[in-house]
């Protein structure tokens, strides 16, 4: 049990509202990169393949392909550094961690996209503001 | 005046400075502190505070307990006692309730605490020696200290060899650790690093040492 004075404190760094981030989502990763004075923004995207932890120490791992090498990193959620993170599909998944996906290769890395539920769109609207508009349109003619 | 407070560990956790950094944090519930006697030279030899933490109820406590507690601070009985050495007179009286507080504005602290016991020990794990390899004819002795001397000369082990034994369950200090967040409402302190003594283990916390001798060297 974690004791009340750890949620207490834990509760004073957490984000008020988490990107809705599941295993098998393919998602943007927006992080914010110091150099010096300034600060710029650099996009990861990839496949949430493990979600890790909970409260304040619960971290997501993504995994892409960068010229023909898998590429994994993982992300505290909670980090000041995640500037935002955008879903871009969803995939139906059986497992909790999609670490087979490191033993495939090409098309047997893909996963099955899945149908979203209409209150997951939304949520998935609200992380993105207005650019889903139009991409969700777009995913629904994909698929009929 | 030197600031010592007794407290208990909660737990380790890691938070999130604002440029993204995480540092891996103790909580500890520092205080209030009842101060139950203060010490002189002119009556005990020396200067010193004796504080008290954590409530005893008072059937668990003895008459000795609660008496010494009433009569000084007019206080309940309390569960960890102990001593913060002062180098001069101080501020504080009798019955005074120190919080957390006091450690805003200080940059590190010492804390000692209790480690946790880990029963008898063999030389690897106390000591960590090395053991003796696992293969080349090596047989029922892999975890063994190997030599523990010389020969006739001289004749005897040298005081102080390292040998299996005791572990923990020993009064540590860990020195010079760094005060990241104090929250005089929750009664918290937060501490860069490590704390000996298991979860909701007693602590005594004082400004860091090094801290004291800085400024007069210079």
């Amino acid at each position: 049990m974690i004791p009340r004075e750890i949620q207490v404190v834990e509760e004073k760094f957490m984000k008020k509202e988490l990107p809705p981030i599941e295993v098998g989502d393919y998602v943007d990763v927006h992080v914010r990169i110091l150099e010096g004075e300034k600060e710029r923004i650099q996009v990861f995207s990839g496949v949430v393949i493990a979600k890790h932890g909970g409260g304040l120490r619960e971290t997501f791992t993504v995994r892409r392909i960068v010229q023909g090498e898998g590429v994994e990193r993982t992300f505290p959620i909670h980090s000041p550094r995640i500037a935002k993170v955008e879903i871009k599909r969803r995939a139906k998944v059986r497992r909790a961690k999609l670490y087979y996906l490191r033993d495939r290769v090409g098309k047997a890395a893909r996963l099955k996209e899945r149908r979203h539920r209409r209150e997951e769109l939304l949520a998935m609207q609200g992380n993105e503001q207005s650019s889903e508009a139009p991409a969700e349109s777009t995913s629904q003619e994909e698929t009929s | 005046m030197i600031v010592g407070l007794l407290g208990q560990k909660v737990g380790m956790t890691q938070i999130f400075e604002e440029d993204g950094t995480a540092v891996p944090v103790t909580v500890l519930r520092v205080g209030p502190c009842t101060v139950l006697q203060v010490k002189t030279p002119e009556r005990d030899g020396y200067y010193a505070i004796q504080l008290g933490f954590d409530d005893k109820p008072r059937g668990k406590a003895t008459k000795p307990e609660r008496g010494h507690a009433k009569k000084h601070a007019n206080a309940e009985p309390k569960r960890f006692i102990r001593e913060i050495r002062q180098d001069g007179p101080v501020d504080w009286k009798e019955g005074d309730v120190l919080t957390v507080s006091l450690f805003e504005g200080i940059s590190a602290v010492d804390v000692t605490g209790t480690s946790k016991g880990r029963g008898t020990a063999g030389t690897m794990k106390r000591w960590g020696f090395g053991g003796l390899p696992a293969s080349h004819g090596v047989k029922r002795k892999h975890r063994s200290p190997g030599s523990i001397g010389a020969t006739t000369d001289p004749g005897r082990v040298l005081k102080g060899k390292k040998m299996a034994g005791h572990m923990g369950n020993a009064r540590v200090t860990v020195r010079n650790l760094k005060v990241v967040r104090v929250y005089p409402e929750e009664n918290l302190l937060l501490v860069c690093g490590g704390v000996p003594g298991p979860n909701r283990g007693y602590v005594i916390v004082r400004q860091s040492k090094k801290l004291r001798s800085a400024p007069q060297a210079s």
